[in-house]
């Protein structure tokens, strides 16, 4: 019990009336890769969103414990000092402002939240240099206004990048597959693997099987309509990949 | 030689009674409302010239005829003019013990700010007694310049020890019939700061008038002189980032640069007055004239930010009239809850292959209304003029406004002008990305509007830059909607 660190129960949400989450349960122990696939539209990334704390969701039902902690009742930015971390299906851009800035008033802010001293400009540039090679992140783009001009892939990579950066407990990650070419796959895989311990968790969202190769989930769940209908190891995911989700 | 507070009071005392006053001439203050009298007055108390009391009462027979503009895209209660009290002595400010006597709110601001203990005490008029000596810091820093024969000094001190100087160029680039304000501020102006830049010299500082507020205090109706001889530089920084209040509600201030050939004008102001509370109640009205003009390849660049006022009219301009000149805006101007703002620039381009950068970035909050309104003039001779013009607003509620009035009169067929501009409101996923990323709202939007008025914040001088970067994120607080 004491190594859960996720347990969503029966949660549903709706938007502008419409309800999209109709009744989800998941439970993430420290350690675990769960991978969510699911049709378009199905409510991947509104699940994602509603964990994150986004607050044009209405939560109409049920509840989730991060941590041992009620997380609907925190802000976005103290869901993110918790340690949980959301990659963006969409990164959004920030004009004028560099990602070493953004980056540092992150973890300046995460600090201050916790009562420790905040990371020195000398530990700071050590962790960029180190974490921007797990990813292989063009050096160019670390002082580039955030995502600002990135390319597709190039957002995906600095959201694994950003990632690397905060240590999140859980991560969920949003199709950061799509749009990735296949060296990139294969370095924000390694970049993910290697951040992984037995004290964290991955939730990985996709459409492909092939993302699934390099990261090796624990547990493929099926999102549709709302609920997750079905939950398997990884070799559902080879299934769906053949057959498709008419057949769930 | 400069006078002290004492030593001026004993020589007007003992002045010969001369323009048959009514008024008591050793009175710290004058009678409210405008008149002749008032104005001989305030000439007398000042133991100005004769010249500068001709000056002044010309300005009051033009203004008794003018109309007080209302093209401006603001809505206030108009001034009663004959309820101002126009001089009022500059009292020495009320010493006080500690900062425990200062409105906690305001000190709360400049620690924010990251102003330092001591000149948060030295700002508040709290007695130093220890580690800065401020009499000393300025003293030398006077020394350097003497040096160097830059003059930097109060309107007042010039027009005593640099007479010739004054008397040619005050008025010269801000005409006595300029506007209603300008003319105002000609028939009444009290004090200011004068600085003149000898040829060829590059003033090593930045200057400030925070130097010398302590002395001479600023008043509601400031006048500033700014002459920078042929082939020489200064960067000059105005106003202060730390929230003044003042009891005068209006402000009309008037500037006047003037480069001569080949000299360079920086000029940043960071322009915070009181805005009033929520609904505007006791904000400063800000209607300033500044402007300069460009001799022969010389250059002026205007920086700005401005956070404060209930309301702003304000529109630094350049008469670029030397060949080959050059003239800059720059301009962040915020508003908040029911603040209002209409500012920008006018180019006056005269001269051949005259060349002006206009960059402005408004940010509206709450229910303000934000407005940018530029002239880009070229004028016949003024062939391969060309300008460069970019105004940007951004929009932080559905209830605030922002709006753009550029107008260009192009008299010469060989101008290249450019314009651009974008309205686009702050982004709820931006806010929320930032958020995601364990960064609150508030220094989210700073971060968003400091990196949006990033080209801006880039012209000021360092030690500006960052308390101005503050000051964003100080006046947009809760201002998202
Ligand atoms: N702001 C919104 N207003 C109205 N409907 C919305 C809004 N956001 C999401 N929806 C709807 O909610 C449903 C679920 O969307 P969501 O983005 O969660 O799907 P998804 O599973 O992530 O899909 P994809 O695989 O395409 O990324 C969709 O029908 C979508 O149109
Ligand atoms: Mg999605």
């Amino acid at each position: 019990m004491s190594n859960t660190i996720i347990k969503i129960k029966n949660l549903s949400a709706s938007i502008e009336g419409k309800e999209i989450l109709k009744g989800v349960n998941l439970e993430v122990k420290a350690g675990e890769v769960h991978a969510i696939m699911g049709p378009n539209g199905s409510g991947k990334s509104t699940l994602s969103s509603v964990l994150a704390g986004r607050d044009e969701y209405e939560i109409t039902g049920g509840s989730v414990e991060f941590l041992g902690k009620d997380l609907l009742e925190y802000d976005p930015e103290e869901r993110a000092w918790l340690g949980l971390f959301l990659a963006f299906q969409y990164p959004v851009e920030i004009a004028g402002v560099s990602n070493m800035n953004f980056l540092k008033t992150a973890l300046h802010e995460k600090s201050k939240y916790l009562n420790e001293d905040p990371i020195s400009a000398k530990d700071f540039l050590k962790r960029v240099k180190e974490k921007a090679a797990l990813v292989e992140l063009d050096d160019k783009l670390k002082n580039r206004s955030v995502n600002e001009g990135f390319s597709g892939g190039e957002k995906k990579r600095n959201e694994i990048f950003q990632m690397a950066m905060l240590e999140p407990i859980l991560a969920i990650l949003d199709e950061t597959d799509s749009g990735l070419d296949i060296d990139a796959l294969k370095v924000v895989s390694n970049g993910v693997n290697t951040l992984k311990n037995k004290d964290n968790a991955i939730i990985v969202i996709t459409h492909y099987q092939r993302l699934l190769d390099y990261i090796t989930p624990d547990f493929v769940h099926v999102l549709a309509d709302g609920k997750i209908v079905k939950t398997g190891d990884k070799n559902l995911a080879l299934e769906l990949e053949e057959k498709g989700y008419d057949w769930v | 030689m400069a006078y002290t507070e004492e030593s001026l009071k004993t020589e007007l005392e003992n002045q010969e009674y001369e323009y048959g006053f009514t008024i008591d001439i050793e009175s710290d203050r004058a009678p409210n409302g405008l008149s002749e009298e008032i104005i001989r007055f305030i000439s007398a108390k000042k133991d100005e010239p004769n010249w500068l009391l001709e000056y002044r009462l010309n300005a009051f027979n033009i203004w008794k005829k003018m109309e007080e503009p209302k093209w401006a895209h603001v809505k206030y209660k108009k001034p009663d003019f004959q309820d101002i009290c126009y001089y009022a002595a500059p009292k020495p400010k009320k010493e006080l013990a500690s900062l425990d006597e200062v409105d906690p709110e305001i000190l709360r601001t400049m620690e924010r700010l990251g102003i330092s203990v001591n000149e948060q005490k030295k700002l508040t008029g709290v007695a130093m007694d220890f580690v800065i000596d401020s009499v000393s810091v300025s003293n030398s820093f006077k020394e350097k310049l003497g040096e160097l024969g830059i003059i930097f000094c109060s309107f007042g001190d010039a027009v005593k020890e640099h007479p010739e100087l004054v008397k040619k160029y005050l008025g010269t680039v801000v005409p006595t019939a300029d506007n209603f304000y300008a003319t105002l501020n000609s028939a009444v102006f009290t004090d200011g700061s004068f600085c003149y830049i000898p040829k060829g010299v590059r003033c090593p500082m930045e200057l400030s008038t925070y130097f010398r507020i302590n002395e001479a205090g600023t008043g509601q109706f400031e006048r500033t002189l700014l002459i920078a001889d042929e082939g020489s530089y200064v960067s000059y920084l105005e106003g202060c980032t730390a929230p003044s209040r003042d009891e005068n509600q209006l402000h009309a201030a008037v500037v006047e640069l003037i480069a001569l050939d080949d000299a360079e004008i920086k000029y940043s102001t960071v322009q915070n007055w009181y805005p009033g509370d929520k609904e505007g109640k006791g904000g400063v009205f800000n209607f300033v004239t500044k402007r300069g003009i460009c001799e022969k390849n010389a250059k002026i660049s205007w920086t700005q930010v401005e956070t404060g006022s209930a309301v702003t009219w304000k529109y630094p301009s350049c008469i670029l009239k030397g060949d080959n000149s050059i003239g800059e805006f720059y301009s962040v101007a915020v508003t908040n809850n029911n603040q209002q703002a209409d500012t920008g620039t006018k180019m006056i381009h005269i001269g051949k292959n005259t060349k002006s950068t206009i960059i402005s970035k408004g940010v509206s909050a709450g229910h303000s209304h934000n407005s940018y309104r530029g002239l880009v003039k070229i004028g016949k001779g003024a062939s391969n003029a060309r300008n460069f013009s970019q105004c940007d607003s951004l929009l932080m509620t559905d209830t605030s406004g922002a709006h753009t009035y550029p107008y260009i009169e192009c008299e010469n067929s060989t101008a290249q002008l450019e314009h651009e501009a974008t309205t686009s409101k702050i982004g709820e996923d931006q806010l929320f990305y930032c958020k995601q990323r364990g960064i609150s709202e508030e220094k989210a939007i700073s971060l968003i509007v400091n990196g949006y008025a990033k080209e801006v914040l880039n012209k000021l001088p360092m030690e500006f830059a960052v308390e101005a970067q503050k000051l964003l994120e100080i006046s947009l607080e809760n201002s998202v909607g």
